[in-house]
């Protein structure tokens, strides 16, 4: 009992805890040194883009920044059914006229319009009327300004102006899910025939799923071969799975596309087995069974070897203690064996799944129209509109996704129940 | 209820596993039901491949094995009712003790409250009661070891076998677990069939041990007479401790034998010779050998004491004799024990019938 009470000295009698604490620190201080380049690294090229990308994607500071009076002045406008008052219509003049000075007016037309469509033309109008010096400062700007197009009148669009007004804005993630804030400030839904974005969510999940699926029930029967072959042919059949891992991803998806093209080996042996006719060759490709195929075939050895390390360690005396018991071959695998793989099951599934969500290259080769995936809309902001903040948005919903389906997984499964080896 | 001496019947069976070694030659035994034998070799003597064949997991490649009159070769080891203990004690490490043991009872659709009785008194068999609901990783080796035994035992199987059981765990846990598979064995009459390379086991526990080398039994009969009574030089050899003498037969009658040996002549009983002239390698136990025996004895020698060791209840001397300086001899300690130094010089004396004159190494 004293022990617990009273602090425990050493010889010379410093307290036990500060000694251990001297004792352990040079070696605490020499285990940080070792991590610390690979979490430099991390933080550099992992945590800190991410930070970056989510910056992007929610940052709508341009017209904050373009207008700060106007928004100063909007704070005062207290009936948003009327038009705003004086102040406001002065503060957005004052600013139109530094981005005037600036030229930059123009790409604040353009956002504009990106938020209601119409204002490109008046604020040109009002841009001609500035340089013409037509607007007199002494008197009330807001009259003047109604003056210049009937728009101005309109108080939707001094809404629309507000709207922009937070530096920070939801709507790229909104785009990604096919909705937008509509004009009084509500989410909406985009019209049916332009939601393209929910379609590719839910078969980027559902290629995703089914490639883990064909990779298991494949992947399942060559790790337990592999795992209880003798040693030479199990080498050998080793080299045969870990084979497509030395082959660059890019050669082993062009050699599919020779392999299922409608002149390809695959469909000329089905025309040569008689299987198909000539004029009816079945088009492998540019669709959703190129990329199951592909896809399947590229992720198969990340099935495999997690599997395979858990099925290694599984004695093969259970197998024969399952039967000696009375169970019957299926039983004994069933109840014995297959339990017993399921760390391995669970790694390997995660494993794949979470590569195929976020699988890129193969779906845009042998994808075509029909099996493009989340990845390959990504890229095309990324490189063909430059939206990159709808890009990063999408990136950061593909990552959530991804942890989500973690969390799933841990809940039910464990996650200290993944075995890679 | 009249015991079946051919409860368990190996009928002339061969096996190889490349086709170019046999590795069980020619295999007739015959076991007893409610025997305990034990299957002793060193390893690669095919003791683990006959188990095997009995429990169903190699096929044999010529001959036949039967139990209880049927032959089982074509039997999957599922349908045999055959229990087994593994080496490694194949307990799955994914269920409770209690799963364990009710796997059996299960895949054979017995009731929920017969399977609780009988797990119940499986467990109290080997003193496990109230370790149901623990998982294997949680238990000692020495109770991983019962689980094993009272899981092959649960479903009551008419021959229980027995691969290495012990071999994993230490020596004072292997001891006692020794005598408790003896006692469960003659507390429920189950035909055990086991396997092992320790000879003090086999000799602990075992009704008849069948000694196996090179893929054939080289004796077959009860403990003592396995140790006392060695028919030839591998057994006397692998069965305790043992001093050998190599000769040649110079005379023989119906139990004394001469023979010469390098530079003298000693008595022996002929077991495995029968004429003049033929090479023998004469076996003699450590222990009966005496120091300057009392009464008379017809092989007495001197020997020069080269080594003394103590090991605690008995004290072995390693002696120069006969020209051999490899005589071991075992002196039990006690009060009136003889001063016994080394490079002193003592006389040896043992029966001829003690020593046995077996086929030459």
């Amino acid at each position: 009992m004293s022990s617990e009470t009273k602090q425990i000295l050493t010889t010379d009698g410093i307290p036990l805890e500060v000694s251990l604490k001297k004792a352990e620190k040079k070696n605490k201080i020499k285990a940080f040194l070792l991590v610390a380049p690979l979490l430099l690294f991390l933080v550099i090229t992992y945590i800190f883009p991410i930070g970056d990308m989510f910056m992007r994607s929610v940052d709508d500071r341009m017209v904050t920044n373009m207008l700060p009076k106007t928004f100063k002045a909007m704070e005062k406008w207290e009936n948003l059914e009327e038009l705003p008052p004086e102040e406001v219509y002065r503060g957005f003049y004052e600013d139109y006229k530094v981005l005037v000075e600036k030229q930059e007016h123009g790409k604040l037309g353009q956002r504009l319009n990106k938020e209601k469509n119409g204002f490109n033309t008046i604020t040109k109008r009002l841009f001609r009327q500035i340089k013409r010096n037509k607007i007199d400062e002494s008197i009330s700007i807001k009259e003047q300004i109604n003056k210049i197009h009937k728009r101005w009148r309109n108080v939707e669009f001094w809404l629309a102006i507000k709207r922009t007004a937070p530096p920070y804005t939801m709507a790229k993630y909104l785009k990604g899910m096919d909705m937008y804030v509509a004009s009084d400030g509500s989410i909406a839904q985009v019209d049916e025939d332009r939601r393209i974005h929910r379609i590719l969510w839910l078969r980027t999940l559902e290629i995703a799923f089914f490639v883990t699926l064909f990779s298991f029930f494949m992947g399942y029967p060559i790790a337990h071969l592999l795992a209880t072959l003798p040693m030479k042919y199990s080498n050998l059949l080793m080299i045969c799975v870990l084979l497509p891992f030395w082959t660059s991803l890019l050669v082993r998806t062009a050699s599919w596309m020779i392999l299922l093209q409608q002149q390809g080996v695959v469909n000329d042996f089905f025309v040569m087995i008689g299987l198909v006719g000539d004029d009816n060759r079945p088009e492998m490709m540019y669709n959703k069974v190129g990329t199951y195929v592909a896809m399947t075939q590229i992720l198969l050895p990340f099935m495999v070897l997690p599997l395979y390390s858990v099925m290694k360690t599984i004695s093969p005396s259970l197998m024969r203690a399952g039967k000696s018991l009375g169970g019957t071959p299926f039983v004994a695998f069933w109840k014995v064996y297959f339990p017993l793989t399921i760390p391995g099951i669970g790694a390997g599934c995660l494993l794949v799944f979470i590569l195929a969500i976020g699988y890129y290259i193969t779906p845009a080769l042998v994808g075509g129209a029909s099996g493009t995936l989340i990845s390959n809309q990504i890229a095309f902001h990324m490189k063909t509109t430059l939206d990159w903040s709808f890009a990063s948005a999408m990136g950061l919903m593909l990552l959530t996704g991804v942890l989500v389906i973690y969390w799933i997984y841990n809940k039910l499964v464990g996650v200290d129940n993944i075995k890679l080896g | 209820m009249s015991k079946n001496p051919e409860f368990v019947k190996f009928d002339k069976v061969d096996k190889s596993y490349d086709g170019k070694v046999l590795v069980v030659k020619d295999l007739q035994l015959d076991i007893a039901e409610g025997e305990f034998i034990t299957m002793l070799g060193p390893s690669g003597s095919g003791k683990t491949t006959c188990l095997m064949m009995l429990a169903g997991f190699e096929t044999p490649t010529h001959g036949e094995i039967l139990l209880d009159g049927n032959i089982i070769s074509n039997i999957p080891p599922h349908k045999r009712g055959i229990g087994m203990v593994f080496q490694n004690y194949a307990l799955f490490p994914h269920m409770t003790v209690y799963e364990n043991l009710a796997f059996p009872l299960r895949v054979r659709k017995v009731e929920k409250d017969e399977i609780d009785k009988k797990v119940d008194k499986a467990l109290s068999m080997v003193s496990l009661n109230g370790f149901e609901t623990r998982m294997p990783a949680q238990l000692s080796g020495g109770q991983q070891q019962r689980v094993a035994v009272a899981r092959a035992l649960v479903f009551d199987p008419a021959v229980v076998l027995m691969d290495e059981p012990l071999g994993a765990l230490d020596k004072n846990l292997r001891e006692s677990m020794q005598y408790e598979i003896k006692h469960i064995h003659e507390s429920i009459g189950v035909t055990v069939v086991y396997v092992t390379h320790d000879q003090s086991e086999a000799l602990t526990m075992s009704n008849r041990i069948a000694v196996f080398n090179d893929g054939k039994v080289q004796q077959l009969s009860n403990p003592s007479e396995l140790y006392e009574k060695p028919v030839n030089s591998f057994v006397a050899e692998f069965i305790g401790e043992n001093n050998t003498f190599n000769g040649e037969i110079v005379d023989i009658d119906k139990d004394k034998c001469k023979v010469k040996l390098a530079n003298s002549e000693i008595l022996a009983n002929p077991i495995s010779v029968k004429s003049k002239g033929e090479k023998t390698t004469v076996s003699l136990r450590p222990e009966r050998a005496l120091i300057n025996p009392s009464e008379k004895m017809d092989n007495m020698f001197s020997g020069k004491i080269e080594e003394v060791i103590y090991h605690g209840d008995h004290t072995r001397v390693r002696l120069n004799l006969l020209g051999s300086s490899e005589f071991i001899l075992k002196v039990p300690n006690s009060t009136s024990n003889l001063e016994l130094k080394v490079s002193q010089d003592i006389n040896i004396g043992w029966n001829s019938v003690d020593a046995r004159a077996l086929d030459p190494k």
